[in-house]
């Protein structure tokens, strides 16, 4: 749409966006505020909205008196784990849906499509169930296997793979290159950058998850940071400068992933939506 | 499926399918063992008296007889549906308002956008953590703005609205992202078109803008829809379906009835009911939105 740049509608509509822009990061920079003050500045009034000089007694109190850093170590590992399976597992069905031909395609494809309509928590009685008769309740299996056995990334990778040439599989197969080969020399590298996005984006779906982690995992080591800091929480009671700093702790991986890699994200957003 | 499908050489079929059967059967096996099998698993259970261990035997249909008297199940069934008109449309108007103002801008357009989607990328329990801050009965900023002393969440009036824009300002972004590329995929030609024929600012927006971006805003509501009536993490973390089972929803119902009165058969008819509730009701909205099958 075009804009008139001195139109006085056109000045308020950008004035609007401003300030809801400033709102809408309000309260994350709020709870980045309260992070960096004493227990006793969180609760005066007025309000402090700059704090200065920080002071980060939060932190340090929220390290030493909780498994904080054990529950990062647990969370990292889950989602990179997650992420890594689900994108290569589904890379390789997505191939051999789009390219191959093979008894059960259309059969593996339609549950494909059913499950991605199946909401997640439905299931998570059964899920449970089978957790604790193998012996994944507390466990880094329990935590990430039912997070690898999801249908989008497979989706999404077949429908990119459907637009490659058919011809680039047929002439590598003259040259003698088999199937593996030709999935991750030719086919991945061509769609590398929706591979990357749909990383990411599994990568801050698995950190962020909280339904399952808190269904499966209830040993204090075992938590990830999602669930341990509503523990940690509660303990505190009224200590907002404690509760915030966990908050920020809790935050900083996605919100960086997220601002370091804002265009990917929004490409895997996009395409996890079925738009391109 | 794909084109050229039916006219390619059928060389070495077998061993074509051999290489398939390799290539998804790590995926696969994952989605037997921890999709497909609990969901099948989901409808047996809902015909047992089960714990959550899964020691039970079967009894018909009894807990279905009992989920249509549960009186705490219906009102589960209400607050959801309440939930769900708070968020549905209003979280759709939002995003498409917001990203009518970002598509506006020339500079800072990135910068001003990510401001809109960041809170999307947070931990469910830090927005939560940051909205009870917030809204504090008694030291939240927004309480001291207003004046006021009211407790958003402990109070019955307001705890369901507090969730609502709570899950809105988290979650916008996300629909302000499928409007952007839904915007800007509406050829300029139309709009050059329509001034040319003397249309003004406000009569493109309307005929040209509003029905072009129809198929997004369906898209948008369809999965708004199926989205929030899984709420489930918010209320959780915020009220615990308080006060006075004021925010008692469908998935924290199931969820109390599994891990807290050990009852996995009932559970499971529970998530069963819900399905059935997402199926009629997406149904209902797809023939009034009139969509057409996605692509």
């Amino acid at each position: 749409m075009k804009t008139d740049r001195f139109s006085v509608l056109g000045l308020v509509c950008t004035a609007v966006t401003l300030i809801l822009a400033i709102a809408w990061l309000f309260p994350i920079y709020w709870m980045a505020a309260t992070s960096v003050k004493s227990e006793t500045d969180t609760i005066v009034n007025p309000p402090i909205l700059f704090p200065w000089p920080p002071n980060f007694d939060a932190f340090i109190y929220v390290i030493q008196n909780s498994p904080f850093f054990r529950w990062y170590l647990n969370t990292v590992f889950t989602s990179v784990s997650v992420t890594f399976l689900c994108i290569s597992f589904s890379l390789m069905c997505a191939y051999a849906l789009s390219r191959l031909e093979f008894p059960g395609r259309r059969l593996l494809y339609a549950a494909l499509l059913v499950g991605f309509m199946i909401p997640f928590a439905t299931m998570a009685v059964p899920l449970f169930m089978f957790m604790t008769r193998l012996n994944f309740v507390n466990s880094f299996a329990g935590l990430i296997a039912p997070q690898v056995a999801t249908p989008l990334a497979v989706i999404v990778f077949k429908q990119f793979f459907d637009e490659v040439p058919r011809d680039f599989r047929d002439a590598a197969l003259i040259d003698g290159a088999n199937d593996f080969k030709i999935l991750f020399s030719i086919y991945l590298p061509l769609n590398w950058s929706i591979t990357w996005a749909m990383s990411i984006v599994i990568f801050i779906g698995a950190w962020n998850n909280f339904f399952w982690p808190l269904i499966v995992t209830n040993s204090t080591p075992m938590l990830t940071v999602p669930v341990g800091m509503t523990q940690v929480q509660s303990a505190y009671g009224v200590a907002f400068a404690k509760i915030c700093a966990t908050g920020v702790l809790a935050s900083i991986p996605t919100a960086a992933a997220y601002l370091l890699f804002q265009k990917k994200v929004t490409q895997g957003v996009m395409a996890a939506a079925g738009l391109k | 499926m794909p084109p050229g499908e039916s006219n390619r050489p059928e060389r070495k079929r077998s061993k074509s399918s051999r290489t398939a059967w390799v290539l998804i059967a790590p995926f696969v096996v994952f989605y037997v063992l921890f999709l497909i099998y609990p969901a099948i698993q989901v409808v047996f259970l809902s015909l047992t008296n089960s714990d959550i261990a899964g020691q039970g035997r079967l009894i018909g249909l009894a807990n279905y007889q009992e989920l249509f008297s549960d009186q705490d199940f219906w009102a589960a069934v209400w607050h959801t549906v309440y939930f769900v008109i708070l968020t549905v449309v209003p979280n759709a108007a939002v995003g498409f308002f917001l990203a009518l103002l970002v598509l506006r801008l020339k500079r800072l357009r990135l910068l001003i956008l990510s401001a809109f989607f960041l809170p999307y990328v947070l931990p469910v329990s830090v927005v939560t953590s940051t909205a009870s801050w917030l809204l504090d009965a008694n030291f939240g900023i927004l309480n001291n703005l207003l004046g006021t002393n009211t407790a958003w969440f402990g109070d019955s009036t307001w705890a369901m609205p507090s969730v609502a824009l709570v899950t809105i300002w988290w979650t916008v972004g996300f629909n302000m992202l499928l409007f952007i590329a839904g915007l800007q995929n509406i050829p300029n030609e139309y709009y050059e078109a329509a001034a040319l024929d003397g249309a003004n600012r406000f009569q493109r927006f309307l005929f040209v803008t509003c029905p072009l971006i129809w198929p997004v805003t369906a898209l948008v509501l369809v999965l708004q829809l199926i989205l929030q009536f899984k709420i489930f993490d918010q209320v959780y973390l915020l009220t615990l379906g308080g006060p006075s089972n004021s925010t008692m929803v469908v998935l924290l119902y199931m969820y109390r009835e599994a891990f807290q009165q050990n009852r996995g058969g009932y559970a499971a008819t529970v998530a069963i009911a819900l399905v059935v509730i997402i199926v009629i009701v997406s149904l209902v909205q797809s023939r009034l939105l009139r969509l057409k099958p996605v692509r």
